[in-house]
């Protein structure tokens, strides 16, 4: 286990490297990097200074070892726009982007894993064909299209909801988040619904193909055979198989969801790292981008490394066959 | 009627499966009885509806397939139109199932403890502690060494043999009244088969339970069965008690496996064998069904042949039964 | 189906009237097996033709400034304009005919994907075979940087692109190549590779043909059904993604509106109740987007030999 841990360790690590290579020369071989990472309109004195403090001045693979060691700690640029230090703009904005992502990634556990078992316990019912019709749809629906229509109908034309902005923050547990107050998750529920959509269509189909293929298996028909009760069937035989994938698959999501909230919150202004990328982009605040796509690539790995080690806690085959490799 | 009821008696049992290309007659017109105790061999070719037999018993009988007509009595009690919950009390407690792939029938992500503790407490208010002795104890009695520490494995860190003598401790956990077990050596090695065999036949006498042996070896039954069914093509073609139909097989097709199995073959001769394959359930010959590979076929056989009983305690569906000892 | 058969079906296209079926005409059959399958294709087509003659049916050329009239902004449904022409889908902020401006968006939008589509499929598709072919570290090395890069969502990568390199067709066009490609050449690797080791290249090998030759002659032709599945929905990605790359600005320029840009205009309407402006583009790209995954899905079952009736 743990030698799996350090070995799966060490490839997230590559990767990183990897890719700090190619932000490193995507910035210096597409753009000249004064550009990138200064602000043009500062007076040539301070551009020079910046040059020096950024250690453009010495040889590219130098200045490599200089933007890693930069990155290291923590030194990304400042932004043109706020004159504070990139890396801790988006930090500052991660816990909404974070709170909108993990709300939209319980509504896809909460609303999919049940109507997905009950699409594939029922393949032929007529609730179970139009949950699967509604999901070939939710793949289909452009997201920021829906995100416009679900404003125009619950905040304009019905006035039940919000359409805009982040609500009250209340501290629970130490933790900070608009989801401890109404007014907070009435902001919540639009933003959240939105992303989750094409994720609850995701987890339908994932459990039902994977319900559908369960109850086909000889130790769901010995389990019936052995006279247990359907709910502890579904729920424990069942259920406990089909959540391996489900849940893999769900934790490499969480990654897109991150990605994906850039256009859930530029409809619903929800202040979080995707709307600071978008203005950034449009207000060409260079160091804000880098500092976004460095953190952005860092979850991704994350991400990856924690599915990995959850994937070997939850599936005990894995677990044996790591044990004799 | 003063006569003990027996545990099991299945009549004119009909199963079939009503798929896109046709309905397939799995089963059709089965009838059988076991006793208290009895072992009674249900020999077949894959396909023949031993299986289907089996789980139509216990009401495990999935889309497209049903249970058309027939009636299945457990102790005098009918389980065909019986409620659901009444066939889930009756399974895994009064009758268990045993299945043919060892390596299948556990559920790969659960413990082995929970897996036999849970078959207690389905049927009864055992608490947990009480279930988790008698899950050791269960495994104890199939010969699996250190249970204790058995109990507290994943089904993947054990054998196929280990599996098959937990998913038998499983079967025997509520000592039901009679077991079904499908075809339980098949996926085994010989030797780990013989063992097997053992355990389940020792238990059957200690427990007084009955058992439907179902398998294709006829080799296999001969030395377990007190009395044997020989299927073919959904339907049961002969029946006897066991070393009768194997000392003197009526059905040609009885004669022909049992013709068929090697030790009963001198060194250096050929083989016998049954020409030709078994015939699809959808494309079923007329008349009887093993008409087209039988060599005493005529015009008769066009026709089907009823259930006659050529002597005390057999029943026969042929109209050309072989006359005397095993086929040439 | 490979070349020879080809030339076959021509030579007995006569007979096969007369009862033989031709490979096409059984696809054809098994196409039109769902209803739901055949109403998608027609749609698309009907779509295709529209975006096609675009300023023949469109009663205004929306980006004509003689034809539109800033006075007739934002006017429902239904309204008439002042050259006499109705409304049918009201104007927007610009006063432009909404329909017309739709008709027109469709064209761009519908040709970025599907040029797109086609440039990361030539692309895919090589990169794809070279290393099937090639076997070794070459394959190792680019199937790693495929799974690298389809490890990140495609939104992701095609806006880092864009901040980059900035809006215009020309960027769109090389983000939305550089989403796709991975996943054409992923496809065409995977069915190749089961090519490769069937009898007929080993025939081939020894029959002496240039490399060159059993690649695009020989392999190629036996991965098309896959290719084509995936690049359906390919397709319908790429039209989505350009539509939400340019609803966040940050994708085709306001010179060249297409659907998500419309959208996008709407947007800022829509809180004061003047729905259509966003409304009714997002119909089209919904309608679009919709009739092409049904057609792929459609497809994939008729070519998925694994579901051969």
């Amino acid at each position: 286990m743990t030698a799996f841990a350090i070995r799966r360790l060490m490839q997230s690590a590559i990767v990183v490297l990897v890719m700090s290579v190619i932000v490193f020369f995507g910035v210096n071989i597409v753009g000249d990097p004064v550009d990138m990472l200064i602000n043009p309109e500062a007076d040539q004195e301070d551009i020079e200074i910046a040059i020096r403090a950024l250690g453009l001045d010495k040889p590219i693979g130098e200045q490599y070892l200089f933007f890693l060691k930069n990155a290291f700690s923590g030194n990304l640029g400042k932004s043109f726009i706020f004159g504070e230090p990139a890396l801790q703009l988006i930090l500052q904005r991660m816990p909404a982007t974070m709170e909108l992502a993990l709300a939209a990634l319980f509504m896809a556990i909460v609303l999919g894993i049940p109507l997905g078992l009950y699409a594939g316990l029922r393949p032929h019912s007529p609730f179970s064909r139009i949950t699967m019709a509604t999901s070939i749809l939710g793949f289909s629906l452009p997201t920021f299209w829906v995100g416009l229509m679900m404003i125009m109908v619950f905040a304009v034309m019905l006035g039940w909801l919000p359409s805009t902005g982040r609500g009250d923050e209340a501290t629970f547990l130490g933790v900070t988040s608009s989801l401890f107050t109404m007014n907070g998750l009435s902001h919540m529920v639009m933003p959240a619904l939105n992303l989750a959509l094409l994720k609850i269509s995701l987890v339908i189909r994932l459990t039902r193909a994977g319900t559908r293929e369960a109850v086909l298996q000889d130790y769901i028909k010995f389990a019936r055979a052995k006279g247990l009760r359907q709910s502890r069937i579904i729920f424990v035989h069942l259920l406990k198989n089909i959540l391996i994938p489900v849940i893999t698959v769900l934790g490499l999501e969480f990654g897109g969801l991150i990605a994906f909230s850039v256009v859930t919150e530029t409809i619903f202004a929800w202040p979080g790292m995707g709307k600071l990328l978008i203005d950034s982009i449009q207000q060409l605040d260079r160091p804000v981008i880098v500092a976004y796509l460095i953190i952005i690539v860092l979850i991704f790995v994350v991400l990856n490394l924690i599915v990995d080690i959850m994937y070997s806690v939850l599936d005990p085959r894995v677990r044996l066959g790591d044990r004799k490799a | 009627m003063s006569a003990p009821k027996p545990t099991l008696a299945v009549e004119d049992l009909c199963t079939y499966f009503f798929t896109k290309s046709g309905v397939v007659k799995a089963v059709d017109k089965v009838s059988f009885e076991i006793g208290a105790g009895e072992v009674l061999g249900l020999v077949g070719e894959s396909g023949s509806g031993k299986t289907v037999t089996g789980f139509s018993i216990v009401g495990l009988i999935d889309q497209p397939g049903r249970i058309v007509s027939g009636s299945i009595r457990y102790k005098g009690e009918e389980l065909i139109g019986a409620s659901e919950e009444r066939l889930r009390h009756i399974r895994g407690n009064r009758i268990a199932m045993i299945f043919q792939d060892p390596t299948m029938t556990l559920n790969p992500v659960l413990r082995i403890d929970t897996q036999l503790v849970e078959a207690i407490t389905a049927h009864s208010d055992t608490d947990a502690r009480t279930a988790w002795e008698q899950s050791r104890d269960a495994l104890g009695q199939v010969g699996i060494p250190s249970p204790e520490e058995r109990l507290k494995c994943y089904p993947h860190e054990l054998s196929g043999g280990m599996r098959q003598r937990v998913a038998i401790a499983i079967a025997f956990l509520n000592k039901p009244n009679l077991i079904i077990a499908d075809e339980p050596t098949t996926a085994l090695d010989v030797t780990i088969q013989a063992q097997i065999i053992y355990e389940a036949q020792t238990l059957c006498r200690k427990t007084g339970t009955a058992l439907l042996w179902i398998t294709h070896d006829l080799a296999v039954v001969a030395g377990l069965a007190d009395r044997i069914c020989v299927m073919y093509a959904g339907r049961i073609v002969e029946e006897g008690g066991a070393d009768n139909v194997i000392d003197r097989p009526l059905h040609p097709y009885t004669a022909g496996l049992i013709g068929s199995v090697p030790s009963h073959n001198r060194r250096g001769k050929r083989l016998a064998q049954i020409p030709g394959s078994t015939p699809s359930l959808l494309n079923l010959p007329e008349g009887c069904a093993f008409r087209t590979r039988c060599k005493f076929n005529d015009d008769t056989c066009l026709e089907e042949p009823e259930v006659t009983h050529p002597a005390k305690d057999r029943s026969l569906r042929c109209f050309h039964p072989v006359s005397r000892g095993p086929a040439p | 189906m490979s070349v020879t058969e080809d030339k076959a079906a021509l030579i007995v296209r006569k007979p096969a009237a007369a009862g033989v079926e031709t490979p096409f005409m059984r696809f054809r059959s098994d196409f039109t097996d769902s209803w739901v399958a055949t109403a998608a294709l027609a749609v698309l087509c009907l779509i295709i033709l529209i975006a096609v003659f675009a300023p023949l049916i469109a009663p205004q050329n929306p980006y004509d400034l003689g034809q539109v009239d800033i006075m007739e902004s934002r006017q429902p449904p239904g309204s008439r304009s002042f050259q006499g022409y109705i409304f049918l889908l009201g104007s927007d902020g610009a006063g432009r005919d909404l329909f017309s401006a739709i008709l027109y968006g469709l064209r761009i939008s519908l040709s970025v994907g599907a040029m797109s589509g086609v440039i990361a499929l030539a692309i895919g598709s090589t990169v794809g075979l070279a290393a099937a072919y090639l076997g070794g570290r070459t394959e190792a090395f680019i199937m790693r940087v495929v799974d690298i890069q389809l490890s990140f969502p495609a939104i992701l990568i095609a806006l880092m692109l864009l901040a980059v390199f900035g809006k215009g067709v020309d960027k769109i066009m090389i983000a939305l190549v550089t989403v796709q490609w991975a996943y054409y050449a992923r496809t065409v690797r995977s069915s190749a590779l089961v090519e490769r080791s069937k009898e007929y290249v080993e025939a081939a090998n020894c029959l002496g043909l240039s490399h060159k030759r059993i690649l695009f002659r020989h392999i190629l032709p036996n991965c098309l059904a896959p290719l084509i599945v995936v690049g359906t929905v390919q397709t319908a990605h790429a039209i989505a993604l350009e539509a939400t790359l340019s609803f966040l600005g940050v994708g085709l320029p306001q010179t060249e509106p297409s659907l998500g840009l419309l959208i996008s205009n709407g947007f800022e309407y829509m809180l004061s109740g003047r729905y259509w402006i966003s409304f009714f583009p997002g119909i089209a790209l919904l309608v679009t987007i919709v009739s092409i995954n049904l057609v792929g899905d459609q497809l994939r079952d008729v070519l998925n030999p694994r579901l051969q009736r």
